[in-house]
Protein backbone atom coordinates (compact mmCIF):
# COMPACT_ATOMS: atom_id res chain seq x y z
CA UNK A 1 0.00 0.00 0.00
CA UNK A 2 1.65 3.26 -1.05
CA UNK A 3 1.36 6.45 0.96
CA UNK A 4 -0.55 8.01 -1.88
CA UNK A 5 -3.52 5.91 -0.82
CA UNK A 6 -3.96 7.62 2.54
CA UNK A 7 -5.57 10.85 1.35
CA UNK A 8 -7.70 8.64 -0.81
CA UNK A 9 -8.84 6.69 2.22
CA UNK A 10 -9.66 9.80 4.20
CA UNK A 11 -11.53 11.12 1.20
CA UNK A 12 -13.38 7.85 0.94
CA UNK A 13 -14.39 7.85 4.59
CA UNK A 14 -15.61 11.41 4.31
CA UNK A 15 -17.44 10.53 1.15
CA UNK A 16 -19.25 7.64 2.83
CA UNK A 17 -20.23 9.71 5.87
CA UNK A 18 -21.30 12.65 3.77
CA UNK A 19 -23.33 10.53 1.40
CA UNK A 20 -25.02 8.85 4.39
CA UNK A 21 -26.02 12.24 5.76
CA UNK A 22 -27.10 13.47 2.35
CA UNK A 23 -29.15 10.30 1.83
CA UNK A 24 -31.00 10.75 5.11
CA UNK A 25 -31.76 14.42 4.72
CA UNK A 26 -32.64 13.90 1.07
CA UNK A 27 -35.12 11.17 2.02
CA UNK A 28 -36.66 13.40 4.67
CA UNK A 29 -36.96 16.34 2.29
CA UNK A 30 -38.36 13.99 -0.37
CA UNK A 31 -40.96 12.70 2.10
CA UNK A 32 -42.34 16.24 2.40
CA UNK A 33 -42.28 16.95 -1.34
CA UNK A 34 -45.70 16.22 -2.87
CA UNK A 35 -44.19 15.42 -6.28
CA UNK A 36 -41.89 12.80 -4.78
CA UNK A 37 -44.56 11.23 -2.59
CA UNK A 38 -46.82 11.02 -5.62
CA UNK A 39 -44.14 9.06 -7.44
CA UNK A 40 -43.57 6.88 -4.36
CA UNK A 41 -47.28 6.10 -4.19
CA UNK A 42 -46.96 4.33 -7.56
CA UNK A 43 -45.76 1.38 -5.47
CA UNK A 44 -49.01 1.16 -3.52
CA UNK A 45 -51.02 1.78 -6.70
CA UNK A 46 -49.26 -1.19 -8.31
CA UNK A 47 -49.85 -3.34 -5.22
CA UNK A 48 -53.58 -2.60 -5.31
CA UNK A 49 -54.00 -3.44 -8.98
CA UNK A 50 -51.69 -6.43 -9.13
CA UNK A 51 -53.18 -7.89 -5.96
CA UNK A 52 -56.64 -7.55 -7.47
CA UNK A 53 -55.45 -9.18 -10.68
CA UNK A 54 -54.01 -12.24 -8.92
CA UNK A 55 -56.73 -12.83 -6.29
CA UNK A 56 -60.34 -13.60 -7.10
CA UNK A 57 -63.08 -11.26 -5.89
CA UNK A 58 -64.50 -13.87 -3.58
CA UNK A 59 -61.36 -15.73 -2.42
CA UNK A 60 -61.66 -16.18 1.33
CA UNK A 61 -59.17 -15.07 3.92
CA UNK A 62 -57.70 -17.91 5.94
CA UNK A 63 -59.97 -19.14 8.73
CA UNK A 64 -58.65 -20.69 11.94
CA UNK A 65 -59.83 -22.97 14.73
CA UNK A 66 -60.81 -22.26 18.34
CA UNK A 67 -57.33 -23.45 19.35
CA UNK A 68 -55.79 -20.47 17.53
CA UNK A 69 -57.88 -17.80 19.31
CA UNK A 70 -55.94 -15.02 21.00
CA UNK A 71 -56.60 -15.25 24.77
CA UNK A 72 -57.72 -11.64 24.76
CA UNK A 73 -58.50 -9.76 21.58
CA UNK A 74 -56.42 -6.62 21.66
CA UNK A 75 -58.27 -3.31 21.50
CA UNK A 76 -56.42 -0.69 19.51
CA UNK A 77 -57.08 3.03 19.32
CA UNK A 78 -60.25 3.95 21.18
CA UNK A 79 -61.41 1.88 24.19
CA UNK A 80 -64.53 3.91 24.83
CA UNK A 81 -65.74 6.70 22.53
CA UNK A 82 -65.65 9.97 24.42
CA UNK A 83 -69.06 11.39 23.54
CA UNK A 84 -72.25 11.96 25.51
CA UNK A 85 -74.29 10.42 22.71
CA UNK A 86 -72.32 7.17 22.78
CA UNK A 87 -72.25 7.03 26.57
CA UNK A 88 -76.04 7.33 26.68
CA UNK A 89 -76.44 4.48 24.17
CA UNK A 90 -73.94 2.29 26.01
CA UNK A 91 -75.53 2.86 29.45
CA UNK A 92 -78.78 1.61 28.01
CA UNK A 93 -77.27 -1.55 26.54
CA UNK A 94 -77.65 -0.10 23.01
CA UNK A 95 -81.43 -0.74 22.92
CA UNK A 96 -81.91 2.77 21.52
CA UNK A 97 -79.08 2.40 19.00
CA UNK A 98 -80.04 2.31 15.33
CA UNK A 99 -77.88 1.74 12.28
CA UNK A 100 -78.91 4.15 9.55
CA UNK A 101 -78.25 2.86 6.00
CA UNK A 102 -78.83 5.42 3.27
CA UNK A 103 -77.20 7.34 0.42
CA UNK A 104 -77.47 5.97 -3.11
CA UNK A 105 -80.06 3.33 -2.25
CA UNK A 106 -83.68 2.74 -3.25
CA UNK A 107 -84.91 2.01 0.28
CA UNK A 108 -83.02 3.63 3.18
CA UNK A 109 -83.47 1.76 6.46
CA UNK A 110 -82.78 2.06 10.16
CA UNK A 111 -81.90 -1.20 11.85
CA UNK A 112 -81.86 -2.09 15.53
CA UNK A 113 -79.44 -4.64 16.99
CA UNK A 114 -82.31 -7.15 17.32
CA UNK A 115 -83.19 -6.70 13.67
CA UNK A 116 -79.57 -7.29 12.65
CA UNK A 117 -79.33 -10.36 14.88
CA UNK A 118 -82.50 -11.74 13.30
CA UNK A 119 -80.95 -11.65 9.83
CA UNK A 120 -78.71 -14.39 8.38
CA UNK A 121 -75.43 -14.45 10.28
CA UNK A 122 -71.92 -15.60 9.57
CA UNK A 123 -69.33 -16.73 12.11
CA UNK A 124 -65.65 -16.71 11.19
CA UNK A 125 -62.38 -17.21 13.06
CA UNK A 126 -59.98 -14.87 11.34
CA UNK A 127 -56.69 -13.09 11.80
CA UNK A 128 -56.74 -9.34 12.31
CA UNK A 129 -53.64 -7.63 10.92
CA UNK A 130 -52.79 -4.17 12.17
CA UNK A 131 -50.84 -1.74 9.98
CA UNK A 132 -48.37 -1.52 12.88
CA UNK A 133 -47.40 -5.15 12.29
CA UNK A 134 -49.15 -7.21 14.97
CA UNK A 135 -51.89 -9.81 14.44
CA UNK A 136 -54.61 -11.25 16.67
CA UNK A 137 -57.10 -14.05 16.04
CA UNK A 138 -60.75 -13.70 17.01
CA UNK A 139 -64.10 -15.38 16.38
CA UNK A 140 -66.57 -12.92 14.89
CA UNK A 141 -70.29 -13.26 14.39
CA UNK A 142 -72.29 -10.75 12.43
CA UNK A 143 -74.60 -9.91 9.59
CA UNK A 144 -73.03 -10.14 6.13
CA UNK A 145 -72.98 -6.65 4.66
CA UNK A 146 -74.46 -8.18 1.49
CA UNK A 147 -77.66 -8.96 3.47
CA UNK A 148 -78.04 -5.34 4.50
CA UNK A 149 -77.35 -4.20 0.94
CA UNK A 150 -80.05 -6.59 -0.34
CA UNK A 151 -82.45 -4.83 2.01
CA UNK A 152 -81.70 -1.29 0.82
CA UNK A 153 -81.22 -1.99 -2.93
CA UNK A 154 -78.12 -0.01 -3.90
CA UNK A 155 -78.56 2.18 -6.95
CA UNK A 156 -76.43 1.49 -10.02
CA UNK A 157 -74.28 4.56 -9.37
CA UNK A 158 -73.24 3.43 -5.86
CA UNK A 159 -69.48 2.74 -5.93
CA UNK A 160 -68.37 2.91 -2.31
CA UNK A 161 -69.77 2.13 1.11
CA UNK A 162 -68.93 4.77 3.74
CA UNK A 163 -68.90 3.82 7.41
CA UNK A 164 -69.42 6.49 10.05
CA UNK A 165 -68.49 5.75 13.63
CA UNK A 166 -69.47 7.24 16.99
CA UNK A 167 -65.78 7.63 17.82
CA UNK A 168 -64.52 11.24 18.15
CA UNK A 169 -60.91 11.39 16.96
CA UNK A 170 -59.98 14.98 17.81
CA UNK A 171 -61.03 18.09 19.73
CA UNK A 172 -63.18 19.24 16.82
CA UNK A 173 -65.36 16.16 17.07
CA UNK A 174 -64.32 14.50 13.80
CA UNK A 175 -65.69 10.97 14.07
CA UNK A 176 -63.92 7.98 12.62
CA UNK A 177 -64.97 7.21 9.07
CA UNK A 178 -63.89 4.65 6.50
CA UNK A 179 -64.89 3.40 3.07
CA UNK A 180 -64.69 0.24 0.98
CA UNK A 181 -65.64 -0.53 -2.62
CA UNK A 182 -68.63 -2.60 -3.72
CA UNK A 183 -66.45 -5.63 -4.47
CA UNK A 184 -65.32 -5.80 -0.85
CA UNK A 185 -68.82 -4.92 0.33
CA UNK A 186 -70.19 -8.10 -1.27
CA UNK A 187 -67.29 -10.33 -0.15
CA UNK A 188 -68.67 -13.27 1.88
CA UNK A 189 -66.46 -12.48 4.90
CA UNK A 190 -67.38 -8.80 5.01
CA UNK A 191 -69.68 -8.74 8.03
CA UNK A 192 -71.13 -6.25 10.49
CA UNK A 193 -70.00 -7.99 13.68
CA UNK A 194 -72.00 -7.83 16.91
CA UNK A 195 -70.25 -10.72 18.71
CA UNK A 196 -66.64 -11.57 19.51
CA UNK A 197 -65.63 -15.01 20.79
CA UNK A 198 -69.28 -16.05 21.33
CA UNK A 199 -70.03 -13.04 23.56
CA UNK A 200 -71.65 -9.68 22.88
CA UNK A 201 -69.09 -7.42 21.19
CA UNK A 202 -67.23 -5.63 24.02
CA UNK A 203 -67.01 -1.83 23.99
CA UNK A 204 -63.18 -1.77 23.54
CA UNK A 205 -63.65 -3.86 20.36
CA UNK A 206 -66.34 -1.62 18.86
CA UNK A 207 -69.77 -2.29 20.45
CA UNK A 208 -72.45 -2.45 19.37
CA UNK A 209 -71.37 -3.06 15.77
CA UNK A 210 -68.10 -3.02 13.84
CA UNK A 211 -66.96 -3.86 10.35
CA UNK A 212 -64.93 -6.99 9.62
CA UNK A 213 -63.09 -6.82 6.31
CA UNK A 214 -60.77 -9.78 6.41
CA UNK A 215 -58.55 -9.09 3.40
CA UNK A 216 -57.40 -5.64 4.47
CA UNK A 217 -55.62 -4.14 7.48
CA UNK A 218 -57.29 -3.23 10.76
CA UNK A 219 -57.72 0.50 10.20
CA UNK A 220 -60.31 -0.19 7.49
CA UNK A 221 -62.58 -1.95 10.01
CA UNK A 222 -64.46 0.91 11.62
CA UNK A 223 -65.72 0.29 15.16
CA UNK A 224 -68.79 1.85 16.90
CA UNK A 225 -70.79 2.00 13.65
CA UNK A 226 -73.67 4.49 13.53
CA UNK A 227 -74.32 5.15 9.88
CA UNK A 228 -73.63 3.50 6.53
CA UNK A 229 -73.88 5.59 3.39
CA UNK A 230 -73.55 4.46 -0.22
CA UNK A 231 -71.77 7.05 -2.34
CA UNK A 232 -70.40 7.42 -5.85
CA UNK A 233 -67.29 9.26 -4.63
CA UNK A 234 -65.71 10.19 -1.31
CA UNK A 235 -64.00 13.28 -2.70
CA UNK A 236 -66.28 15.61 -0.72
CA UNK A 237 -66.12 13.71 2.57
CA UNK A 238 -63.64 15.24 5.06
CA UNK A 239 -60.17 15.26 3.45
CA UNK A 240 -61.44 13.42 0.39
CA UNK A 241 -59.26 10.32 0.74
CA UNK A 242 -62.02 8.01 1.96
CA UNK A 243 -61.09 7.48 5.59
CA UNK A 244 -59.74 9.02 8.77
CA UNK A 245 -56.26 7.49 8.45
CA UNK A 246 -56.29 7.94 4.69
CA UNK A 247 -56.67 11.68 5.26
CA UNK A 248 -53.61 11.36 7.55
CA UNK A 249 -51.54 9.86 4.74
CA UNK A 250 -52.29 6.14 4.86
CA UNK A 251 -53.38 4.32 1.71
CA UNK A 252 -57.06 3.79 0.98
CA UNK A 253 -56.22 0.27 -0.20
CA UNK A 254 -54.85 -1.57 2.83
CA UNK A 255 -54.31 -5.03 1.32
CA UNK A 256 -50.64 -5.15 2.36
CA UNK B 1 -3.86 -5.10 -18.91
CA UNK B 2 -7.47 -3.89 -18.96
CA UNK B 3 -10.20 -6.42 -19.48
CA UNK B 4 -13.99 -6.29 -19.72
CA UNK B 5 -15.36 -7.59 -16.47
CA UNK B 6 -19.13 -7.13 -15.93
CA UNK B 7 -21.88 -6.95 -18.55
CA UNK B 8 -23.83 -3.68 -18.76
CA UNK B 9 -27.06 -5.30 -17.52
CA UNK B 10 -25.27 -6.78 -14.52
CA UNK B 11 -23.76 -3.40 -13.66
CA UNK B 12 -27.02 -1.47 -13.99
CA UNK B 13 -29.11 -4.00 -12.08
CA UNK B 14 -26.41 -4.25 -9.39
CA UNK B 15 -26.59 -0.55 -8.56
CA UNK B 16 -30.37 -0.33 -8.75
CA UNK B 17 -30.49 -3.31 -6.42
CA UNK B 18 -28.01 -1.69 -4.02
CA UNK B 19 -30.02 1.53 -3.79
CA UNK B 20 -33.33 -0.33 -3.44
CA UNK B 21 -32.01 -2.62 -0.69
CA UNK B 22 -30.60 0.26 1.37
CA UNK B 23 -33.87 2.21 1.15
CA UNK B 24 -35.90 -0.95 1.81
CA UNK B 25 -33.85 -1.67 4.93
CA UNK B 26 -34.22 1.85 6.31
CA UNK B 27 -37.94 2.16 5.53
CA UNK B 28 -38.37 -1.38 6.83
CA UNK B 29 -36.86 -0.36 10.17
CA UNK B 30 -39.35 2.54 10.22
CA UNK B 31 -42.18 0.03 9.78
CA UNK B 32 -40.68 -2.29 12.42
CA UNK B 33 -40.54 0.63 14.87
CA UNK B 34 -44.35 0.94 14.72
CA UNK B 35 -44.45 -2.31 16.71
CA UNK B 36 -40.90 -3.28 17.70
CA UNK B 37 -41.63 -6.86 18.77
CA UNK B 38 -41.39 -10.16 16.90
CA UNK B 39 -43.45 -13.31 17.38
CA UNK B 40 -43.64 -16.91 16.20
CA UNK B 41 -46.90 -18.37 14.88
CA UNK B 42 -49.91 -16.99 13.01
CA UNK B 43 -50.70 -14.22 15.50
CA UNK B 44 -48.96 -11.98 18.03
CA UNK B 45 -51.30 -12.80 20.87
CA UNK B 46 -51.12 -16.51 21.54
CA UNK B 47 -50.38 -16.31 25.25
CA UNK B 48 -46.69 -17.01 24.57
CA UNK B 49 -45.40 -13.45 24.29
CA UNK B 50 -42.86 -12.00 21.87
CA UNK B 51 -39.63 -13.84 20.99
CA UNK B 52 -37.77 -10.55 20.50
CA UNK B 53 -38.40 -7.01 21.68
CA UNK B 54 -36.47 -3.84 21.00
CA UNK B 55 -37.69 -1.21 23.46
CA UNK B 56 -37.84 2.15 21.72
CA UNK B 57 -37.11 0.63 18.31
CA UNK B 58 -34.21 1.53 16.03
CA UNK B 59 -32.64 5.00 16.22
CA UNK B 60 -34.13 7.59 13.90
CA UNK B 61 -30.89 7.98 11.89
CA UNK B 62 -31.40 4.41 10.65
CA UNK B 63 -34.98 4.96 9.50
CA UNK B 64 -36.68 6.56 6.51
CA UNK B 65 -38.21 9.02 7.19
CA UNK B 66 -36.04 10.11 10.12
CA UNK B 67 -39.05 10.60 12.40
CA UNK B 68 -41.79 8.18 13.48
CA UNK B 69 -43.94 8.29 10.33
CA UNK B 70 -45.35 4.87 9.46
CA UNK B 71 -47.51 5.94 6.50
CA UNK B 72 -44.53 7.51 4.71
CA UNK B 73 -42.23 4.61 5.62
CA UNK B 74 -44.71 2.26 3.97
CA UNK B 75 -44.82 4.44 0.87
CA UNK B 76 -41.01 4.25 0.49
CA UNK B 77 -40.96 0.57 1.30
CA UNK B 78 -43.58 -0.54 -1.25
CA UNK B 79 -42.17 1.70 -3.99
CA UNK B 80 -38.68 0.24 -3.65
CA UNK B 81 -40.11 -3.26 -3.15
CA UNK B 82 -41.52 -2.96 -6.68
CA UNK B 83 -38.20 -1.61 -7.95
CA UNK B 84 -36.45 -4.60 -6.34
CA UNK B 85 -38.87 -7.09 -7.91
CA UNK B 86 -38.85 -5.56 -11.41
CA UNK B 87 -35.07 -5.09 -11.35
CA UNK B 88 -34.59 -8.62 -10.02
CA UNK B 89 -36.76 -10.07 -12.79
CA UNK B 90 -34.81 -8.11 -15.43
CA UNK B 91 -31.56 -9.47 -13.98
CA UNK B 92 -32.87 -13.05 -13.89
CA UNK B 93 -34.18 -12.96 -17.46
CA UNK B 94 -30.88 -11.51 -18.70
CA UNK B 95 -28.78 -13.92 -16.66
CA UNK B 96 -30.61 -16.99 -17.81
CA UNK B 97 -30.83 -15.87 -21.46
CA UNK B 98 -27.08 -15.09 -21.66
CA UNK B 99 -26.04 -18.11 -19.58
CA UNK B 100 -24.54 -15.78 -16.95
CA UNK B 101 -25.96 -18.08 -14.27
CA UNK B 102 -24.56 -21.31 -15.64
CA UNK B 103 -21.30 -19.86 -16.96
CA UNK B 104 -20.29 -17.46 -14.18
CA UNK B 105 -22.29 -18.32 -11.05
CA UNK B 106 -22.68 -22.10 -10.97
CA UNK B 107 -19.70 -23.69 -9.17
CA UNK B 108 -17.71 -26.08 -11.35
CA UNK B 109 -16.38 -29.44 -10.20
CA UNK B 110 -12.94 -27.95 -9.65
CA UNK B 111 -14.58 -25.13 -7.64
CA UNK B 112 -16.05 -27.70 -5.26
CA UNK B 113 -12.67 -29.42 -4.92
CA UNK B 114 -10.94 -26.15 -4.10
CA UNK B 115 -13.47 -25.02 -1.51
CA UNK B 116 -11.24 -25.82 1.49
CA UNK B 117 -8.34 -23.91 0.04
CA UNK B 118 -10.60 -21.00 -0.89
CA UNK B 119 -11.84 -20.72 2.69
CA UNK B 120 -8.25 -20.71 3.98
CA UNK B 121 -7.25 -18.12 1.37
CA UNK B 122 -10.16 -15.85 2.28
CA UNK B 123 -9.28 -16.03 5.98
CA UNK B 124 -5.67 -15.08 5.23
CA UNK B 125 -6.91 -12.33 2.86
CA UNK B 126 -5.04 -13.98 -0.02
CA UNK B 127 -6.88 -13.42 -3.23
CA UNK B 128 -6.68 -14.73 -6.78
CA UNK B 129 -4.34 -12.76 -9.00
CA UNK B 130 -4.05 -12.35 -12.73
CA UNK B 131 -6.48 -14.19 -14.96
CA UNK B 132 -8.14 -15.99 -11.99
CA UNK B 133 -9.27 -12.63 -10.58
CA UNK B 134 -11.58 -12.10 -13.55
CA UNK B 135 -13.70 -15.07 -12.51
CA UNK B 136 -15.75 -15.49 -9.35
CA UNK B 137 -14.12 -17.80 -6.81
CA UNK B 138 -16.18 -20.57 -5.26
CA UNK B 139 -17.12 -18.73 -2.05
CA UNK B 140 -18.12 -15.73 -4.11
CA UNK B 141 -20.28 -17.92 -6.34
CA UNK B 142 -21.96 -19.62 -3.39
CA UNK B 143 -22.66 -16.37 -1.56
CA UNK B 144 -24.09 -14.71 -4.69
CA UNK B 145 -26.26 -17.77 -5.38
CA UNK B 146 -27.48 -17.71 -1.77
CA UNK B 147 -28.41 -14.03 -2.02
CA UNK B 148 -29.92 -14.10 -5.53
CA UNK B 149 -31.78 -17.40 -5.40
CA UNK B 150 -32.52 -17.89 -1.69
CA UNK B 151 -32.43 -14.75 0.46
CA UNK B 152 -33.96 -12.20 -1.93
CA UNK B 153 -36.79 -14.52 -3.09
CA UNK B 154 -37.49 -15.37 0.56
CA UNK B 155 -37.58 -11.66 1.33
CA UNK B 156 -40.22 -11.11 -1.36
CA UNK B 157 -42.25 -14.18 -0.30
CA UNK B 158 -42.23 -13.29 3.41
CA UNK B 159 -43.18 -9.75 2.39
CA UNK B 160 -46.15 -11.01 0.40
CA UNK B 161 -47.17 -13.31 3.23
CA UNK B 162 -47.81 -10.25 5.41
CA UNK B 163 -50.48 -9.07 2.95
CA UNK B 164 -53.97 -10.09 4.10
CA UNK B 165 -55.15 -9.89 0.49
CA UNK B 166 -52.40 -12.13 -0.91
CA UNK B 167 -52.99 -14.58 1.94
CA UNK B 168 -56.35 -15.30 0.28
CA UNK B 169 -54.76 -16.38 -3.02
CA UNK B 170 -54.49 -19.83 -1.51
CA UNK B 171 -55.70 -19.70 2.10
CA UNK B 172 -53.13 -21.24 4.41
CA UNK B 173 -50.06 -20.87 2.17
CA UNK B 174 -48.57 -18.55 4.80
CA UNK B 175 -48.28 -21.59 7.05
CA UNK B 176 -45.19 -22.68 5.07
CA UNK B 177 -43.44 -19.97 7.11
CA UNK B 178 -45.27 -20.93 10.30
CA UNK B 179 -47.94 -18.23 9.95
CA UNK B 180 -47.98 -14.48 9.35
CA UNK B 181 -46.09 -13.44 12.47
CA UNK B 182 -43.39 -16.06 11.86
CA UNK B 183 -43.11 -14.72 8.31
CA UNK B 184 -42.69 -11.21 9.71
CA UNK B 185 -39.91 -12.48 12.01
CA UNK B 186 -38.20 -14.25 9.08
CA UNK B 187 -38.51 -11.07 6.97
CA UNK B 188 -36.64 -9.24 9.73
CA UNK B 189 -33.96 -11.93 10.19
CA UNK B 190 -33.29 -12.23 6.45
CA UNK B 191 -32.99 -8.44 6.21
CA UNK B 192 -30.09 -8.63 8.67
CA UNK B 193 -28.55 -11.60 6.83
CA UNK B 194 -28.53 -9.34 3.75
CA UNK B 195 -26.85 -6.63 5.84
CA UNK B 196 -24.24 -9.20 6.92
CA UNK B 197 -23.68 -10.11 3.26
CA UNK B 198 -23.38 -6.40 2.43
CA UNK B 199 -20.59 -5.86 4.97
CA UNK B 200 -18.62 -8.96 3.91
CA UNK B 201 -19.13 -8.02 0.25
CA UNK B 202 -17.88 -4.46 0.75
CA UNK B 203 -14.98 -5.73 2.88
CA UNK B 204 -13.89 -8.10 0.10
CA UNK B 205 -14.30 -5.35 -2.49
CA UNK B 206 -11.95 -3.14 -0.44
CA UNK B 207 -9.27 -5.73 0.30
CA UNK B 208 -9.11 -7.04 -3.27
CA UNK B 209 -8.51 -3.64 -4.85
CA UNK B 210 -11.23 -1.13 -4.16
CA UNK B 211 -10.87 1.23 -7.14
CA UNK B 212 -10.32 -1.54 -9.65
CA UNK B 213 -13.39 -3.43 -8.40
CA UNK B 214 -15.51 -0.31 -8.20
CA UNK B 215 -14.54 0.75 -11.70
CA UNK B 216 -15.29 -2.70 -13.07
CA UNK B 217 -18.79 -2.52 -11.61
CA UNK B 218 -19.34 0.99 -13.06
CA UNK B 219 -17.55 1.00 -16.43
CA UNK B 220 -17.03 -2.73 -16.82
CA UNK B 221 -13.25 -2.25 -17.15
CA UNK B 222 -11.02 -4.30 -14.84
CA UNK B 223 -7.24 -4.09 -14.64
CA UNK B 224 -5.41 -7.40 -14.32
CA UNK B 225 -2.25 -7.27 -12.21
CA UNK B 226 0.40 -9.61 -13.54
CA UNK B 227 1.89 -12.11 -11.16
CA UNK B 228 4.20 -10.10 -8.93
CA UNK B 229 5.63 -12.73 -6.66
Amino acid sequence: MSNADWPRRRFLRQLVMASGGVLLSACDAASRNPHVTKVLSIGEFLSQHVQHAVTSRTALAQEFTEADLSPEFRSNGTDYPDSAEYRALAMNGFVDWRLRVDGLVERPVELSLDQLRAMRSRTQITRHDCVEGWSAIGKWTGTPLSEVLALVHPRADARYVMFYSADPMDDWGTRYYESIDMEDAYHPQTILAYALNDATLPIPNGAPLRLRLERQLGYKMAKYLMHIELVDSFARIHGGKGGYWEDEGYEWYAGI
Amino acid sequence: MIQRRHALTVRVTHWINAVALILLLMSGLQIFNAHPSLYWGPSSYTGAGPIFELAGGFPSWLTIPGTQWLAMGRRWHFFFAWILVINGLAYLIFSIATHHVTRDLAPTRSDWRSIGRSIADHLRLRHPQGEAATRYNVLQKLSYIAVIFVLLPLMVLTGWSMSPRLDSVWPGWVDIFGGRQSARTLHFVIAWLLVLFFFIHVFEVIVTGFWNNLRSMITGRYRIEHEQR
